[in-house]
């Protein structure tokens, strides 16, 4: 019987673990050094922000495991023998598969800042950096400010963490307004204003010089470059993006670039051994989509597809519509289709943007300058049904039919404000068109494409 | 300075409580010979010991607290029964029946602490009776306004609106802390001197004699007591609830319509009925929650009074067997369990900040179905026994007295599992542990829920991260995330409907609401935003 080896217990190796035992009854088993069992990391922020604990964030309970035959090993990989199909672990044990599947994820990046290894000095992204975190910044007394810097959903997410606990934060952000290589320019403005409203001390334009010590290399302070300002802080969080977790490869013959090279059927170059999720790199890119997507869903959705491959059913890994969502603090943020920033929009992307009188909510639409067509939406503070615009996406409808069907999408809980109508009523004034909003109906969103 | 102001809040409750609890041991109950004398002719006690031994117990010069008030009744009571059974005992060993007969009479049925409240109530002298606003003011006033102090400053104090539960596992109250604990003895407690020991809280009672007075007429009971309180508390958690989710619209409808319902139809009409000579009736009370509802006094009185109470009969029984159901079928149980019903309506106001406690695991789930169908057989089958002994006049049934099940039920499900336990236990197993484990009522609705209702939670796409938000605050202790992780929505028959799950989902994945029953439950492999032939191939598969 094929044992199947699984470096990584997060999203992906989980996810695929799960479905090659519901097809078959192959050995599994599942290496990770971080944690004993599966947990979301994207909820650690709620265990700091005591929403929830460390417990709570593990969709499987204890049993599950074993109820499942699902072997879990706890121990780090140093290297892998690809000839004699065998892991070897840091505790010198070793651990022979007949298909391995990498699945170790992402590490936060250092871009080599003058004294980036000083205590204190952290990413946002495991679980000990959780733990590490809790250590130096247990309260405003010890933590008595804190500087994150890179202005992305981690930096945001690691600000609000630290403001829950009454720590001031400095936030240092390249970029000219929050997230705007993503953003268009409204919504990144609109996420700037919150974030001041929430009495972060944001600093666009903003680059880290270096890091100092104080005599025990800790945190003293920070040096910002275009300034020479200097800022005190016990904590600096570092949270400039993330890279593929495979520094233990260097030495084998698996071929990488930023991540674990593989083929539209996730395999690698080397024969039965596959790579999924955060630290698999295609190829070539997927439509509008990255070679390396450090997602939660593309992680499940290859684990889903590659256990068809590994149960005898071999078949592509085809991610379908762009879709993903975040929270900046209060607002939430759901995006279907493709809506680009100012970096990278192709000329024919039109946008129409309207926003809420309270600065909490706003949408951008994209679509064609030409033909109309519908290319994606992105949305703050209103939440959206992800199978209508999956559909829509599917049947190439136009700008006037989102419109007029607009209520059909609308995801938010029952009684909330609908804006459908100012909305629509915007864009005719601004397009001189004429499109009238239609009622929710059951029988449209119940349709599939 | 507004942290002052909630401080000074805390400080003025804190007062406020501390008063209540000491107005227990103050004041002396004392009662003169004629008052006695007509309280025992009003009862019909026909006992010349309890007579005496009422005498000597209650009509004295001395300063008796409640507690020594409390016990020479009740040793009173004890003392004459005792002798009576006694006699009974001998005549019946000396086959003397009609002497034997003849003692019954002077057998007192009354509960020992329930003849100690009746008099208790027209004996009691001191700060709290003679001072009765004033000493409302120091207990319920300086309460209320404490709370209120320390509520309010959270509009500032959050920040923007939004899910703000900030520090909720690492505060004592909300984390089975200390604090926790403090207060699940203190609510055991109250139930547990509500139910069984209403005498020592007579000076309580006192406090809302005069509410009672203005809206029924008559002086206030030790449930009355419990009507205001309820009312009162969950008003003030109302406020709390207003602020933590002003941005939400649901929650805001949703707690105004359980505090409508509370005040309006289990507290204010119920006590204007009586003041027109009516039955006491909660009109939104439905069986098998409102378990008396077929017992023989229960129909007899509804009977005796012409049409009206002809009325509430065919309303109660319309109420459970026509209306619930079929506004499960088109609203879900929430429309009940969490927009109308008091139990929810306190849960959902005072146990708000204790929902996070309730268990996830599978093995709670497994205790709950198993416990709340057992309490759900246990009402029908009592309920068949009432009804035979209302239509045939037997008093027992395969030779089990009715009166004896309706007690044991009465005891076990009504005041220990209702009161002690579910709501006692808020700060440690979760808000909602009758609702979830006992509530009859809340079973069966379940079955319409799960099986033929328009209701469910959908799950939006592919959206779910997993994070467990949605599990870990849903108050009935539902794996609200092992759906919505898969995609799948999520009809359980013990969802209440409150919301919650939806508001703390940080990516918009949940939706309650109701639609075609086709489709609505929609077990799922491959979850949307993956390649569509496969998930086709995936999930047809599953079908087959």
């Amino acid at each position: 019987m094929d044992h199947i080896v699984i470096i990584g217990n997060g999203i992906s190796g989980v996810t695929l673990a799960r479905h090659i035992r519901k097809n078959s009854d192959k050995e599994i088993t599942i290496v990770s050094a971080e944690s004993d069992y599966f947990f979301s990391r994207t909820a650690l922020m709620y265990v700091y922000m005591g929403h929830m604990k460390f417990e709570h964030t593990q969709p499987y309970e204890p049993w599950f495991w074993k109820k499942n035959r699902i072997n879990l090993k706890k121990g780090y990989v140093n290297d892998i023998d690809t000839d004699q199909k065998q892991l070897n672990f840091s505790s010198g044990e070793s651990l022979s598969y007949d298909k391995l599947v990498l699945a170790t994820g992402s590490k936060p990046n250092k871009f080599g800042w003058s004294g980036q290894d000083l205590i204190g000095v952290m990413g946002m992204y495991h679980k000990q950096d959780l733990e590490n975190l809790e250590s130096h910044a247990p309260d405003n007394k010890v933590c008595k400010r804190a500087v994150i810097v890179g202005g992305g959903l981690i930096g945001i997410e690691l600000a609000e963490m630290l403001h829950s606990r009454n720590i001031p934060v400095t936030f240092l952000v390249r970029e000219t307004s929050f997230w705007n290589g993503v953003l268009p320019t409204g919504e990144s403005e609109m996420i700037n204003r919150h974030i001041l409203e929430n009495h972060i001390d944001l600093r666009l334009n903003t680059n880290l010089k270096e890091i100092k010590s104080d005599e025990n290399g800790h945190v003293k302070s920070i040096i910002i470059e275009e300034t020479g300002e200097e800022i005190e802080c016990n904590v600096v969080g570092l949270t400039a993006g993330v890279s593929p977790n495979i520094d233990f490869l260097k030495n084998s013959d698996i071929k990488t670039n930023r991540g674990i090279l593989v083929n539209r059927f996730l395999e690698t170059n080397t024969k039965d051994i596959f790579a999924i999720g955060d630290c698999a790199e295609q190829r070539e890119a997927i439509g509008n989509r990255r070679p390396i997507e450090a997602l939660w869903y593309t992680g499940r959705m290859m684990g889903e597809t590659l256990a068809q491959t590994i149960c005898g059913n071999r078949i592509e890994y085809k991610p379908g519509h762009w879709f993903n969502s975040a929270k900046f603090f209060d607002i939430e943020y759901q995006t279907y289709g493709w809506v680009f920033g100012e970096k990278g929009r192709p000329d024919y992307e039109k946008h129409f943007h309207w926003k809420h009188t309270d600065d909490t909510k706003c949408i951008t639409i994209a679509y064609h300058k030409n033909s109309n067509l519908f290319l994606g939406i992105n949305t703050f503070g209103i939440r959206m049904r992800h199978e209508i615009f999956d559909k829509w996406l599917t049947e190439e409808r136009d700008m006037n039919y989102v419109l007029e069907y607009l209520a059909d999408a609308n995801f938010d809980p029952e009684f909330y404000a609908l804006h459908e109508k100012e909305i629509i009523a915007q864009f005719n004034q601004e397009n001189g068109t004429s499109i009238q909003s239609r009622k929710k109906r059951w029988k449209r969103i119940f349709t599939k494409a | 300075m507004i942290k002052t102001i909630q401080k000074l809040g805390l400080i003025l409750f804190l007062i406020g409580l501390s008063i209540f609890t000491a107005t227990i041991f103050t004041g002396s109950f004392s009662l003169t010979q004629s008052e006695l004398d007509s309280f025992i002719s009003a009862k019909g006690f026909k006992s010349e010991i309890i007579q005496k031994e009422l005498q000597n117990a209650v009509v004295s010069s001395e300063n008796q607290n409640i507690f020594q008030f409390s016990s020479g009744v009740v040793n009173a009571v004890e003392t004459s029964n005792a002798n009576y059974e006694n006699l009974i005992e001998r005549y019946d060993a000396e086959k003397n029946w009609d002497k034997k007969g003849a003692q019954y009479q002077y057998i007192i049925f009354d509960k020992p602490h329930s003849l100690s409240y009746q008099l208790a109530k027209k004996a009691g002298k001191g700060f709290v009776p003679e001072n009765r606003l004033l000493a409302w003011l120091l207990t319920f006033g300086l309460g209320i306004l404490g709370a209120l102090f320390y509520i309010i400053p959270d509009v500032i104090l959050l920040g923007p609106p939004g899910i703000k539960n900030n520090g909720i596992f690492l505060n004592a109250a909300t984390n089975r802390g200390w604090i926790g604990w403090f207060a699940f003895v203190f609510l055991v407690s109250f139930y547990i001197l509500l139910y069984f020991y209403p005498d020592l809280i007579v000076n309580w009672v006192y406090l809302v004699d005069g509410i009672s007075e203005s809206i029924s007429g008559n002086s206030a009971s030790q449930w009355f007591l419990y009507g205001f309180l309820y009312c009162t508390v969950m008003t003030v958690m109302a406020v709390r609830m207003y602020i933590k989710y002003r941005h939400n619209k649901y929650q805001i409808l949703r707690t105004t319509s359980v505090l409508f319902f509370q005040i309006v139809f289990a507290f204010l009409i119920p006590e204007i009925l009586v003041r027109f000579d009516k039955p006491w009736y909660d009109f939104k009370n439905a069986f098998p929650l409102d378990y008396d509802f077929f017992f023989k006094w229960n129909l007899d009185e509804l009977l005796a009074n012409g049409t009206f109470g002809l009325f509430i009969l065919v309303w109660g029984i319309i109420l459970s067997i026509v209306i619930v159901p079929v506004m499960v079928y088109f609203f879900g149980k929430r429309w009940y369990c969490s927009w109308v019903c008091g139990c929810g309506g306190l849960a959902e106001t005072l146990g708000d900040p204790y929902r996070q406690l309730s268990s996830k695991t599978l093995l709670s789930w497994r205790v709950e179905r198993i416990v709340i169908h057992a309490v759900l057989i246990f009402v029908l089958v009592m309920t068949g026994f009432a009804l035979y002994t209302f239509f045939y006049g037997a008093d027992q049934v395969l030779g089990i007295k009715t009166q004896t099940i309706q007690d044991i039920y009465g005891f076990l499900i009504g005041a220990i599992f209702a009161g002690v336990i579910g709501t006692g236990f808020y700060p440690i197993f979760g808000n909602r542990v009758w609702c979830r484990f006992g509530c009859p009522l809340a079973a069966y609705l379940g079955f319409v829920q799960r099986f033929k209702s328009r209701f469910r939670i959908t799950t939006n796409g592919g959206q779910c991260i997993s994070c467990g938000n949605c599990s870990t605050y849903c108050e009935q202790g539902i794996d609200v995330r092992a759906y919505a992780q898969k995609g799948e929505n999520i009809v359980r028959s013990s969802c209440v409907g409150c919301g919650i799950c939806s508001a703390v989902c940080p990516r918009g994945v949940l939706k309650l609401e109701n639609g075609p029953e086709n489709g609505r439950i929609n077990p799922t492999e491959i979850l949307l935003g993956n390649d569509v032939d496969l998930m086709t191939f995936v999930n047809h598969k599953k079908q087959e």
